[in-house]
């Protein structure tokens, strides 16, 4: 019998990572203030206590060698979790990311992987500051050779991250800071995966199809109920690889597709998942595809962010001219 | 028979005992009576700037702030050193460096609230925006100081970091850059014992984080950072020397962070409170008002009238804010030098459909 616990994304996180470290004696994880402190949003709260200071690290404040020193864990045969403190300071780390941590597979023809799981807190929404706010998914899918995975619910981060320890591959786990604690759900307590590259269809509908992820995915499901709208509404939950065949599938049967996302419009995910419909599905179509992102420069200063984040305005004015076209 | 290749013993210098006894012969000539009184009122102005924007960000009124209680000393002693023409290159918990520099208390509450408006005129006072990415800013100091030198302007910079900061790359680039091409700039490293909850001594196994200075070259100093003396002292010591070789200067300030790390912070998680007990025996701000009462030129009347005149300062500043408001067409305006025709569809799109309504 599975029993469920009622759990936020943090308490499912935690959870997760628990089973995990349970589980296998290779998985550490290290970070900033991940130790004593639980971590600034508390995702690694008591693991401290339970499995000691030599598998729940805290480091110097270096994310360049917080991922650094990972691939080289990775390559001496552990499992590493190394946490970065808000998805903006991802940035100083962004050389290993992309020059190795990508490339030690197919520089290798597959002979040194490099399993690891990097997590951090992303988009905004929080009233923060500078920095604590970014969205960089498109930045890392674009490299290739690093998978991507952004859960909305706790449901999803739970098993995504326990997919995501028993992969083999170097995993970007992009946690929405706003969605830490926004809600809660019933989950399983034990073990469960939900599998990276696959989206989940949401909501069921028959007029348009909406593909969205991360803090959108919540807005966009809550316009369609305000609104009684018949969508289609794909969550992603992994961004790279993308699941082509859900979303050409869904746009076929609909004709029509939005993508919503927060972070900026200009060369981001939508503009990738465009191109892939107008590429395979375009006579499919009765309007053209259109989007919703962030503006097109950095995400601002709190005060000004509730106009920067894309809202239920915009996502709606879209929808109806979507459906207008 | 091994020997030793270099040194790495580093001075720390003190000028002003916990006591409050002070070495008059290491007093710097120019600290004159008015002088001290001055640095006292700052640093004063500065708790008083702190503990009104922490009661602003519980009730709700500005987003998340640092506070900078404990830490006056290094802000004022080497802020105040400064020729007015240097520049000061501050991070997200130095806000006594800009109060000293003569940035308006509007701004900096404007920045706490949220909005880049703060920074709208900082270039005018030789200063930049509040760093908030750790060690980022010690190679824009860097930078300014090959400008400075480059075009001739016979000034120097300071750039503030903390014991943390120095764990990054950028630090170590950074001095080593200075080092290399000699620049004006002086690294203020802030050592206040935690990077958030994390100790010094999980940065570095080094014994100071001052000798990390000389491995790059450069001329390093620990100094007790509660006594601003010694930061003052410590701070125009560097000048002069930057004025007589022109290379750079390291300072390592002994502080401690007497508050939490921000305002979204709970220290209780992870240090006792007895620790920060030891440390209010040791505060700064007493520790020169001891100074000042003993020479005379300090009392309990002029002590009144400086804490009413800062609440009032505060309290201006907290009304000046009110106003500050989203003017969300304004977020166009400086991505560039220039509105691409894109970006100008982006914003008449939002503003035509009411998306900000
Ligand atoms: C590159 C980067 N990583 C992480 C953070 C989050 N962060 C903000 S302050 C801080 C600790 C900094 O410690 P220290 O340098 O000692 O300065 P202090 O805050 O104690 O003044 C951390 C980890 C950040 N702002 N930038
Ligand atoms: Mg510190």
């Amino acid at each position: 019998m599975v029993n469920l616990m009622l759990a936020n994304m943090v308490t499912a996180l935690n959870n997760a990572l628990d089973l995990c470290l349970n589980e296998s004696s290779d998985i550490i994880v290290l970070g900033e203030d991940v130790g004593k402190d639980g971590g600034v949003f508390r995702v690694t709260d008591g693991l401290i206590k339970k499995y000691g200071p030599d598998r729940i690290v805290d480091t110097p404040l270096a994310e360049s060698s917080i991922i650094g020193t990972s691939i080289g864990m990775a390559i001496a045969g552990m499992h590493p979790f190394p946490e970065i403190q808000f998805g903006g300071f991802s940035y100083i780390g962004f050389d290993q990311l992309a020059a190795h941590a990508a490339r030690y597979r197919s520089r290798t023809m597959g002979n040194i992987q490099i399993p690891m799981v990097v997590r951090m807190p992303v988009s905004g929404g929080v009233r923060t500051l500078e920095h604590h706010s970014e969205s960089p998914e498109a930045l890392f899918s674009h490299i290739g050779g690093l998978i991507v995975v952004e859960p909305s619910t706790p449901y999803d981060a739970k098993g995504l991250l326990i997919k995501a320890a028993h992969s083999k591959d170097p995993i970007l786990f992009l946690e929405p800071t706003k969605l830490y604690r926004l809600f809660k759900q019933e989950i399983p307590d034990g073990m469960y995966e939900v599998p990276i590259g696959k989206a989940n269809l949401a909501k069921e509908g028959d007029d348009l199809t909406i593909i969205t992820y991360g803090t959108m995915a919540r807005e966009v499901q809550k316009t369609v109920e305000e609104n009684n709208i018949s969508a289609d509404v794909l969550d992603l939950r992994t961004i790279n690889p993308i699941d082509e065949s859900a979303i050409l599938k869904s746009v076929k049967k609909t004709g029509r597709a939005l993508i919503v996302h927060e972070a900026s419009l200009s060369f981001g995910v939508g503009a990738e998942i465009s191109a892939r419909i107008g590429e395979k599905c375009l006579y499919d179509l009765k309007s053209p595809v259109m989007r919703v992102g962030g503006f097109s420069f950095p995400y601002p200063f709190s005060g000004d962010e509730d106009y920067w984040v894309p809202n239920r305005n915009k996502v709606l004015y879209y929808i109806k001219k979507l459906m207008d076209s | 028979m091994i020997k030793e290749a270099y040194n790495t013993s580093i001075k720390n210098m003190q000028v002003m005992d916990e006591d409050s006894n002070v070495d008059i012969s290491l007093i710097p000539k120019d600290l004159d009576d008015k002088k001290l009184i001055e640095m006292y009122k700052f640093m004063n102005l500065g708790r008083a700037v702190s503990n009104k924007l922490l009661a602003l960000q519980r009730l709700g009124k500005v987003a998340t702030f640092a506070p900078l209680n404990g830490e006056e000393a290094v802000q004022v002693g080497s802020a105040y050193a400064m020729d007015k023409n240097d520049y000061i290159v501050p991070i997200y918990r130095t806000h006594l460096s800009l109060i000293v520099r003569g940035v308006p208390l509007k701004s900096l509450f404007t920045a706490v609230k949220g909005y880049e408006e703060a920074y709208s005129s900082i270039s005018d006072y030789h200063t930049t925006p509040e760093i908030i990415v750790v060690g980022s800013q010690f190679t824009h100091a860097a930078g300014i100081a090959y400008g400075l030198k480059y075009r001739k302007i016979g000034n120097a910079v300071i750039v503030y970091g903390g014991d943390g900061s120095t764990s990054e790359g950028d630090f170590y680039e950074a001095i080593n850059f200075a080092g290399v091409f000699n620049l004006p700039v002086i690294f203020m490293i802030e050592n206040n014992e935690w990077a958030i909850s994390v100790p010094r001594s999980r940065q570095s196994a080094a014994e100071t984080l001052a000798q990390k200075g000389v491995a790059a070259g450069i001329k390093s100093i620990q100094v007790d950072g509660n006594d601003v003396l010694a930061v003052y002292k410590a701070t125009k010591d560097a000048l002069e020397s930057i004025k007589q070789n022109g290379k750079p200067v390291l300072i390592e300030a002994l502080t401690y962070r007497m508050g939490m790390h921000t305002t979204s912070d709970d220290p209780t998680k992870y240090r006792p409170e007895e620790d920060v007990d030891a440390w209010q025996k040791k505060d700064p701000i007493k520790r020169l008002q001891r100074y000042l009462i003993s020479k005379k030129i300090w009392n309990d009347e002029m002590e009144q009238s400086m804490i009413e005149e800062n609440k009032e300062l505060v309290n201006q500043a907290a009304k000046d804010i009110e106003s500050v408001k989203s003017e969300p067409e304004k977020m166009f305006d400086n991505v560039y030098s220039f509105i691409p025709e894109t970006l100008q569809e982006e914003k008449d799109e939002a503003v035509k459909n009411n998306f900000w309504q």
